[in-house]
């Protein structure tokens, strides 16, 4: 079992929780994602590591409320467990293989979207940590929406935010600000995008664009996560891929996002599945009144 | 009842088997048991034995079973085998132990799958004390992977006083056992879940959730985590597909996406979150075990299923048993077509599967007939889910986390075949990770194997 030791609510549905598993908080890098689930009878559910400290064995995770994996998640407290957490998975981001006097020399920018801000946090954190100073573009639905907007800047990182809105900050999409700060004479060598399919898919095309070296996450549906089914195969520069071990993170302009938003939605009609159940429950209990 | 003809065992109705999940067969009874085993002639020099992979002693523990003392032959199935509830369920008997059985020549060969069945049965019902373990002798080995061929190793190890730990990415135990084959022909709480609970009796410990080469590598293995020696039986999952157009289109799974949704995940139950998708008519691209195992567990979710091969049915590589079993199912077998393309429309959903039809041509290396293409006789096989089954290899997560661990080009582990030892010291492999996907009782083998290998080294140092 692996328990809640923290839980904090950041946003109309984004959950942040500590979880106690002390071998994955040790082993994990930035770009990671584990696997947890609930129960005996939950998902195997995909979430990119937030953070993580060796020392307290505790790794970091945020989630937002989407179905009813999440949204039962989201009923956890503090000294409730998860049956499973299972990582860290997938590839490390690139740049932990690069030299840190190149990465210095480099200027990099983070695109950060809703809840993919969240997976930006360690990359942002590693970076500043050792000295390599970074852009923060983040972006999101309304000012209430904005998640870890203090903690990066409390890194060092210069942070820009922006809303679909206007509500807080600035009103636009993260492309708006990335093409203004490229417009104006930001030299990016390199941009790393994570965020919803479309927020990616429309940074990769202004990179490429701007001819700029662009990463993204991708998080496709997902069973095992090492390997063995292949529900996550994604096209990366016309080869098959599957995203838990070989990504999830790629190269922004070889994706086809198209292909990955279609299976994205695969299982849209079945998410009903649940809450069909729960309402026959609740029929039968509810109107009949114990008739027998 | 005539010597030649076997005793038959209980089976669902195929009609109402289509509809549950349930085991289709049921068994022998007690009395069944010993009519079946009173047919054996108990030979002196049993052929059958020679061909068991695992060298039970056949006739002695038949020989029990006439008596009706089931006891003493579990005790003699126990001394070679850890599984036998799992193998009397899903070995190859045919090609096995009863494709050897000197009845065979003239009628039907003993029942040894059904009868080591019945007694691994029984002694689950009615524990009988096997598992003598020897004092813990302070080693320590580890085990990555806990299907057939980690289970045994690890069981062999625990008997002989070694303190041994498991560690197995998924959440479940059991390899292939939990997520590959399905319930309606090997129960999962019952058969499964019992045998790995014997080896937690044993003292073993089972740390679910760890990936090695991810959460721990196997260096750290040996070197802070303090094992002796470690056993890599990691399998071959990673599912392989045919490269044709459409194959990422929604609807298209691979059988182990499908399989484990709805075998580990449980999706055929309500009340369990995982989703699967099946809808109303798919086809199975294949003719293996697995491939039989998809289109039963599709049927059971109620879709017309069709099982599409390109070699003839003599070919079929499934056993004989599933093969009649999917067939008594209604699986519609498309022998001789090749898929050649999927159709897909203009949301990504498959609307179709275009095959070609083949026919047999001259023998190529494996001995079988090659089939060739039947020039312009392309069709349309109008289905919305295809399942692809096409065979599976090692997976590369621990080769390329660990230096020096030798692979060939199939991505397998390269192991000794009598020891398994790999070509890092103290690391041993065996089962699907070493031989390709193979089946559980050559697994077992492997890890049964190992665990002597091991034991020799490491009983020769001193801690
Ligand atoms: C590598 C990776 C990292 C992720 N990181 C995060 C994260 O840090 N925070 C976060 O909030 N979400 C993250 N996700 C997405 C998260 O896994 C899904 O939101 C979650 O599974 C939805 O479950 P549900 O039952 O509540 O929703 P459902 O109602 O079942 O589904 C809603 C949508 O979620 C997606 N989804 C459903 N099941 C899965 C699945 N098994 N695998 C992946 N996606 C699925 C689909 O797009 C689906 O349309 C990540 C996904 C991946 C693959
Ligand atoms: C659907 C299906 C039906 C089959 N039917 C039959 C049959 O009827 N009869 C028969 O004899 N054989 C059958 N087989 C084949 C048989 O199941 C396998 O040959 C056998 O299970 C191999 O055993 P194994 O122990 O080598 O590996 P597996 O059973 O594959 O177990 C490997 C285990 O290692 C774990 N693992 C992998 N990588 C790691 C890692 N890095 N860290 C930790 N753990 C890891 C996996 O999660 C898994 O649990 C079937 C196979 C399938 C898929
Ligand atoms: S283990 Fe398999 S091959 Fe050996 S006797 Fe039993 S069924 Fe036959
Ligand atoms: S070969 Fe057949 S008859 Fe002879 S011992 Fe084996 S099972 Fe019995
Ligand atoms: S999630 Fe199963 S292979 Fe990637
Ligand atoms: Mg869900």
């Amino acid at each position: 079992m692996y328990q809640i030791v923290a839980k904090r609510q950041l946003a109309p549905q984004i959950y942040l929780m500590d979880v106690a598993a002390p071998r994955v908080a040790k082993s994990a890098k930035p770009g990671q994602f584990v696997i947890v689930k609930m129960d005996e009878k939950g998902e195997r559910i995909p979430l990119t590591i937030c953070d993580y400290d060796a020392a307290r064995g505790t790794v970091t995770i945020v989630f937002q409320t989407l179905g009813q994996s999440t949204m039962e998640m989201a009923s956890l407290e503090t000294g409730d467990s998860f049956s499973d957490f299972a990582g860290p998975l997938g590839e490390a981001s690139e740049f932990i293989h690069e030299d840190i006097e190149s990465l210095k020399e480099q200027r990099l920018v983070f695109v950060a979207g809703g809840v993919g801000t969240a997976p930006v946090y360690p990359q942002v954190k590693w970076l500043q940590q050792r000295g390599v100073q970074v852009d923060v573009i983040i972006g999101a639905r309304s000012g209430d929406h904005v998640i870890l907007e203090a903690e990066m800047k409390a890194l060092g990182a210069n942070v820009y935010v922006t809303t679909d809105d206007g509500s807080y900050s600035r009103k636009g999409l993260v492309t708006d600000v990335l093409k203004e700060l490229v417009d104006n004479g930001t030299r990016y060598d390199h941009v790393i995008a994570i965020g919803p399919m479309i927020m990616m898919k429309f940074v990769a095309r202004l990179t490429k664009e701007y001819n700029i070296r662009t990463t993204i996450s991708l998080n496709p549906i997902m069973v095992d996560g090492t390997g063995m089914c292949g529900a996550c195969r994604v096209s990366v520069g016309g080869e098959i891929k599957f995203a838990c071990v070989d990504g999830p993170e790629f190269d922004g302009h070889l994706v086809d996002f198209d292909e990955a938003m279609r299976r994205q939605a695969m299982y849209k009609s079945e998410e009903g599945k649940y809450l069909l159940a729960m309402e026959k429950n609740n029929h039968a209990g509810g109107c009949c009144g114990g008739a027998s | 009842m005539s010597k030649a003809v076997r005793v038959p065992v209980r089976e669902q109705c195929p009609r109402e088997r289509v509809s549950n999940f349930s085991e289709v067969c049921l068994g022998y009874s007690l009395e069944e048991a010993v009519a079946e085993a009173a047919r054996c002639l108990g030979c002196k020099n049993a052929k059958c034995i020679g061909d068991c992979p695992v060298a039970i002693d056949i006739p002695a523990f038949i020989s029990h079973v006439k008596k009706g003392d089931i006891a003493e032959a579990a005790k003699v199935i126990a001394q070679a085998s850890a599984l036998p509830a799992v193998c009397g369920r899903v070995c190859p008997q045919e090609s096995q132990c009863e494709g050897k059985c000197i009845l065979g020549i003239k009628g039907d060969a003993v029942a040894i799958g059904k009868l080591e069945r019945f007694v691994a049965d029984w002694a689950r019902e009615n524990p009988v004390d096997i598992a003598e373990a020897a004092p813990q002798n302070g080693k320590k080995v580890a085990v990555i992977g806990s299907g057939p061929a980690g289970l045994t190793c690890a069981g062999d190890l625990a008997r002989k006083g070694y303190a041994v730990t498991i560690f197995e990415a998924l959440h479940e135990p059991g390899g292939v056992l939990v997520y590959g084959i399905p319930e309606f022909r090997l129960p999962k709480d019952t058969v499964v879940k019992s045998e790995i609970a014997n080896l937690k009796k044993m003292g073993v410990q089972i740390e679910t959730n760890v990936v090695i080469g991810k959460t721990l590598t196997i260096d750290q293995l040996l070197g802070e985590e303090g094992f002796d020696a470690v056993f890599i039986g990691s399998g071959a999952g990673l599912p392989k597909f045919m490269g044709i157009a459409g194959e990422n289109a929604n609807g298209v799974f691979s059988a182990n996406e499908f399989l484990t949704r709805n075998n580990l995940m449980k999706a055929f139950k309500e009340e369990y979150s995982t989703p699967i998708k099946v809808g109303e008519k798919v086809a199975v691209v294949g003719g293996g075990n697995v491939a039989m195992d998809a289109a039963r567990t599709a049927a059971r979710l109620g879709a017309e299923t069709h099982i599409v091969y390109r070699r003839s049915e003599a070919e079929l590589p499934a056993r004989v048993e599933e093969v009649h079993h999917a067939k008594e199912e209604g699986i519609i077998f498309d022998v001789l077509t090749n898929p050649v393309e999927i159709l897909v429309d203009d949301k990504g959903w498959v609307t179709g599967l275009k095959c070609i039809r083949m026919e047999l041509g001259e023998p190529d290396a494996s001995g079988r007939r090659k089939p060739v293409e039947v020039p312009s006789s392309e069709f349309v096989m109008v289905v919305d889910t295809v399942i692809m089954s096409l065979g599976t290899s090692p997976n590369p997560l621990i080769s390329s986390t660990t230096q020096g661990l030798e692979i060939n080009k199939w991505q397998c582990i390269v192991a000794d075949e009598e020891s398994g030892l790999t070509s890092r010291k103290r690391v041993y492999a065996g089962g699907d990770a070493v031989t390709g996907a193979a089946t559980v009782i050559l697994a077992m083998g492997a890890g049964k194997k190992a665990a002597k290998a091991i034991d020799e080294m490491l009983s020769g140092e001193t801690r």
